[in-house]
């Protein structure tokens, strides 16, 4: 009882990312969506898709500022938890790159097509693959930390006009393009609403908890190394 | 004061640069052989390149020039010299110093480059001085980003290749929108088609340079 407590009072949000994905899969798998023509039933990928989207800036943002944290104070927790970060932003925008291309594929009619933001999206996983081999091809702990927090905030900043400004200007298929805003009244009615916004915090909440792990194993590391 | 410092730091390179020939000669003998390879594959194939061929390739070329001429400006610099410039200069002069000596060279090298490169392949720009405003902003850019990521992949190892994997991706955005105002330049479109792009690719630039002097003292100091 005393331990059903303690996980109520300090992990509540574990058990809300629990319920939360239980609840995307199965209501947004159950819930009456919108007939929309060519997109049909494959609306439903929106709570996967476009969520993970979604989470996957969040935690990218989130790593960002934990690099200017470390710029700032200089110490290597800041720095481990923008690395675990963005290490899930990947593993999130690789789900995304999925989940869009098999989207892609059964309404456009092709895996990849050629458009901006499909092309911006694949231009930012290559930007974050490159930030992950400069930090392992740096040996001293300190200055890993130090030069992968300045390309991780200069990266970000040339990504800037690459995802939000370069495709609002030219024709594009996707939502959120060519002047389009990314969602109108009428293709996000209110079941959606109700599935998708959840989704986005079911998928950063699930997000936040793999990186709590991963940051608790790496402080682990780091003072095993310490004692030997 | 600043001012004065990345003056004379940018004269030092300058001088360096005429005392050491072979350096900038390599360069120009890449870029021109480059474009020869490129002349003689199509050559066997078709005659005369279609515009936006031609294009892509220039820049294509320009940008693996430019990565090249570039990547030295810090991975090769030696230990005595890094010690002696760490102890006579602000961090802040070093970086803008060495952006604007990249920005020069780049220059140069998309002057000479165009000049070579349409000897050979043929000249389709209509609108001349668009194209040179174009370069001249993207060889800006290209510098900015390139001398900063020179200074992260030199303290990094295996430099050279980590130089190409850091610089591509980051360098896309421009590289993208540099192909399209070269792309109306060469269907002579009126330059109110192409003001958005360049003030696009010239808000870019501001970014990448303020952010390259921001960032660059904390790598210097390490």
């Amino acid at each position: 009882m005393a331990q059903l407590k303690f996980i109520l009072k300090n992990d509540w949000w574990k058990l809300l990312a629990i319920l939360l994905v239980y609840y995307i899969v199965i209501a947004g798998m159950l819930i009456k969506v919108p007939r929309i023509a060519i997109v049909h039933e494959s609306v439903r990928n929106q709570f996967f898709h476009v969520s993970m989207w979604f989470s996957m800036m969040i935690l990218l943002t989130t790593s960002l500022i934990y690099s200017i944290k470390y710029l700032g104070k200089s110490k290597l927790k800041f720095d481990l938890i923008a690395e675990e970060f963005a290490y899930m932003g990947i593993v999130l925008g690789i789900l995304g790159l999925t989940t869009g291309s098999i989207w892609a594929r059964f309404t456009w009619g092709a895996w990849w097509v050629n458009d901006p933001k499909l092309n911006g999206a694949a231009i930012a996983m290559l930007v974050y693959l490159a930030y992950v081999i400069l930090r392992n091809s740096i040996e001293d702990p300190v200055q890993r930390a130090r030069i992968g927090a300045v390309y991780n905030i200069f990266a970000w900043s040339t990504l800037l006009p690459l995802l939000y400004i370069l495709p609002r200007l030219t024709d594009s298929l996707h939502p959120g393009s060519g002047g389009n805003p990314g969602f109108n009244i009428y293709d996000l009615d209110n079941n959606l609403r109700l599935v998708f916004y959840p989704s986005i915090i079911g998928w950063t909440l699930l997000s936040v908890w793999i990186i709590q792990l991963r940051v608790r194993l790496g402080n682990i590391k780091t003072k095993i190394e310490e004692i030997d | 004061m600043l001012f004065k410092e990345v003056k004379e730091l940018v004269f030092q390179e300058a001088l360096i640069e005429w005392r050491l020939r072979y350096a900038i000669n390599g360069i120009l003998l890449y870029l021109i052989s480059v474009i020869f390879i490129c002349y003689l594959s199509f050559k066997t194939q078709v005659s005369g390149l279609h515009p936006n061929t031609w294009n892509t390739l220039f820049w294509i070329i320009i940008l693996f020039t430019a990565v090249n001429a570039v990547t030295k400006s810090f991975i090769q610099l030696s230990q005595g010299r890094i010690i002696y410039l760490y102890t006579i200069a602000n961090p802040l002069a070093i970086i803008i110093s060495k952006m604007i000596y990249n920005s020069i060279l780049l220059i140069g090298i998309g002057i000479i480059g165009f000049i070579f490169y349409s000897i050979v392949l043929g000249n389709p720009v209509q609108d001349t001085s668009l194209f040179l405003i174009n370069m001249i902003l993207g060889s800006i850019g290209f510098a900015a980003v390139l001398t900063m990521n020179s200074g992260i992949a030199s303290k990094a190892s295996n430099s050279p290749s980590l130089m190409a994997v850091l610089s591509f991706p980051v360098i896309l955005p421009l590289l993208l929108i540099i192909i399209r105002i070269s792309k109306h330049s060469i269907e002579g479109l009126d330059i109110s088609t192409s003001w958005n792009n360049l003030i696009i690719l010239l808000s870019i630039n501001i970014i990448v340079i303020t952010a390259g002097s921001i960032l660059f003292p904390f790598i210097w100091r390490s």
